[in-house]
């Protein structure tokens, strides 16, 4: 009998009592007052920054990040910003050198400062974990609560590659101190636009 | 059979290094009692969580069709594996297909538990496990001693003499943040060289197909972004049933195992990225066993998170190592029976039934039970050591007599101190004996009560 038919037919004898799928339309989440507050306190906790871009525009935004105005390789997945056209690389290492990658997000939560970043860059995602740094682009009213309301409210693409995405790369496996830049990005800003 | 006490010998002896241990792994319990604290519904989430896993254990068959059905449709390819040897052909067979000789991977307590590494690495193909903690143990040729943080059992200093050798930094460099700095380097030429990324599964979303990694590096990532081939290994009790569950499991998650709120990345695949491949491999490896066992089922809620690692004042004591298996701990010493009794009869003793574990678990697994299940089990059929047996006989012999009981009392107040001591209790000091037994004392209590 194939692997897969046995597996399944063990599974099957071992005749586990059906139980029900508990309603999640009752959980409770944590709620916030402040939102847009709560949503850049989570960020900060992450080892991000986050700043509201209540005038101007995002690229000027951008230019008070010091990483972003040292930079030469920018990628971005926001329109009209950056040098580099993501749709002519043919091979995801040719990314390797990236030194700024701005992306937008769908949705943050404010529980964690997580942000919503689906399949941006297709074939080239790389960029996104290449990048030496980061900045994501989040609407104020894409901001929800918790991960019940953001799953409640997104879909999930039926094919590709969506994230969760909170702060820069971070490890703490040398004696638990906490090292910012492990892999991917050094630093992440996120901006909060109105 | 793994006696846990004697291997724990080195690593008790060296008395600094045990209480540094000791205090950063219950530092990161308090991490995550902070992060637990700040969340009203959590006692919710936790039973939430227990029940998604049993309702979705329940008719586990049905969601890992209803999952493979929606996998194949996002373009990915699924294998199934009935034990560790099925699973390592079929992964060596993808690579070999391919000319794979360089793979990079991200953490995966499976393969682990399959013995991936050699098997590959036998076979002619370079593995780098790319986690900075399990670069470290790698380069050591040692298994993780913790299934979240793989070299916490190690000094910045000695990881420091490692990477000397290993990555030509300076002698004597052993600031986190320069050594972390050099892995990244090494790394990031390991990830741009490979031909293959291969990763392990967090969860697996029975209702779209996807399988979602959570990681704070971007090893993960990096590891399936840059190469053609992207190998997902995962255990058939990771599947949840739709992305809203999914939710309630990554809110305990990170919380639980480092007072996170969210690890950096939570990844979800479904489907390879366009002009790749995404290869499913679904493995049993003894899990329809444990399904098939009523009072041990509910370990394979697991998700992994090590809480019961970290708030286990065994654990903390003894180092990962002293387990002798892959996943250390309560929950490694509640699965390892399930795999080979006689080798692991040994670590379900490796516990004082605190029950801590059981109060820390996200999906409410009963740990502590299920360690005293598998003492009376194990000794049901002979699996313990003649000295424990014979323990357990004189114990229970003067347990059922009150006159017995009396008189080992006494004896004990007397003789317990001259005993010799051995295994994990040479380094320990008995408290001073009373004089007299409670009974004494109770009846001697001054004043009415």
């Amino acid at each position: 009998m194939p692997a897969r038919d046995d597996i399944l037919r063990a599974l099957r004898a071992a005749e586990v009592p059906p139980l029900p799928r508990p309603d999640l339309s009752a959980v409770a989440g944590i709620r916030y007052d402040d939102l847009r507050e709560r949503f850049a306190k989570s960020v900060v906790e992450a080892g991000g920054r986050c700043a509201v871009v209540l005038q101007g525009s995002v690229a000027s935004a951008l230019l008070q990040i010091p990483e972003y105005a040292a930079a030469t390789k920018i990628a971005s997945l926001v329109p009209g910003i950056g040098n580099l056209d993501l749709t002519a690389v043919k091979d995801p290492h040719e990314l390797a050198e990236v030194d700024f990658c701005v992306l937008p997000a769908e949705l943050g939560v404010a529980e964690n400062g997580a942000c919503w970043i689906t399949d941006h860059g297709r074939a080239n995602r790389a960029v996104c974990f290449l990048a030496q740094h980061l900045a994501i682009v989040v609407q104020a009213s894409s901001l929800v609560h918790n991960l019940h309301e953001a799953y409640a409210r997104l879909e999930l693409p039926a094919r590709g590659f969506s994230m969760w995405l909170s702060g820069p790369s971070k490890t703490a496996d040398i004696e638990q101190s906490l090292v910012i830049g492990a892999h991917g990005a050094r630093s992440c800003t996120v901006l909060v636009t109105s | 059979m793994i006696d846990h006490a004697a291997r724990a010998k080195t690593f008790v002896e060296d008395e600094v290094r045990l209480h540094w241990h000791d205090k950063a792994v219950w530092f990161v319990r308090q991490k995550r009692d902070l992060a637990r604290a700040v969340l009203p519904e959590w006692e919710e989430l936790r039973t939430l969580a227990s029940q998604i896993k049993a309702h979705t254990l329940s008719r586990l068959a049905d969601y890992l069709e209803e999952f493979e059905k929606k996998a194949l449709a996002a373009g990915a390819q699924v294998h199934w594996a009935r034990d560790a040897d099925e699973h390592n052909l079929i992964v060596h067979g993808l690579l070999q297909a391919r000319g794979v000789t360089r793979l990079v991977k991200s953490k995966s307590m499976l393969t682990e538990d399959c013995g991936l590494n050699p098997y590959l690495e036998a076979r002619g193909i370079e593995v780098v496990d790319t986690d900075l903690g399990e670069r470290i143990v790698q380069f050591r040729h040692e298994p993780p001693s913790h299934i979240v943080m793989p070299a916490i059992h190690l000094r910045k200093e000695e990881i420091g003499v490692l990477f000397h050798e290993r990555l030509g930094t300076p002698v004597g460099l052993a600031d986190p943040r320069a050594l972390t700095e050099a892995a990244r380097q090494h790394l990031r030429a390991k990830f741009l060289g490979a031909q293959a990324g291969l990763t392990g599964v967090n969860f697996a979303i029975a209702s779209t197909g996807g399988v979602v990694v959570c990681t704070n590096e971007g090893n993960a990532d990096l590891g399936t972004a840059l190469p053609p081939l992207h190998i997902a290994c995962m255990g058939v009790e990771k599947l949840v049933p739709g992305p809203r569950e999914l939710g309630v499991f990554l809110r305990l998650l990170a919380r639980s195992a480092t007072g996170q709120a969210i690890t950096t990345y939570t990844s979800h695949y479904h489907g390879p990225r366009p002009g790749a491949e995404l290869h499913i491999v679904i493995v049993d490896h003894g899990r329809s066993g444990i399904l098939a066992r009523k009072e041990f089922r509910r370990a394979l809620q697991c998700i992994r998170c090590g809480a019961c690692l970290n708030t286990c004042p065994v654990y903390r004591h003894s180092g990962g190592h002293s387990y002798g298996v892959a996943v250390a701990g309560p929950i490694g010493s509640v699965l390892a029976p399930h795999l080979d009794a006689k080798k692991n009869a040994g670590l379900p003793f490796a516990s004082t039934l605190c029950g801590s574990c059981t109060d820390v678990c996200p999906v409410r697994i009963d740990l502590h039970h299920q360690l005293l299940l598998w003492r009376g089990e194990l000794a049901a059929r002979g699996l313990v050591p003649l000295g424990k047996r014979f323990v357990s006989r004189v114990g229970r012999w003067v347990l059922l007599r009150t006159w017995a009981y009396r008189l080992f009392g006494k004896l004990a107040r007397i003789f317990a101190p001259l005993l010799p001591r051995s295994g994990w209790t040479r380094q320990r000091e008995l408290p001073p004996m009373p004089r007299e037994s409670f009974r004494a004392q109770w009846r001697n209590r001054a004043g009415p009560r």
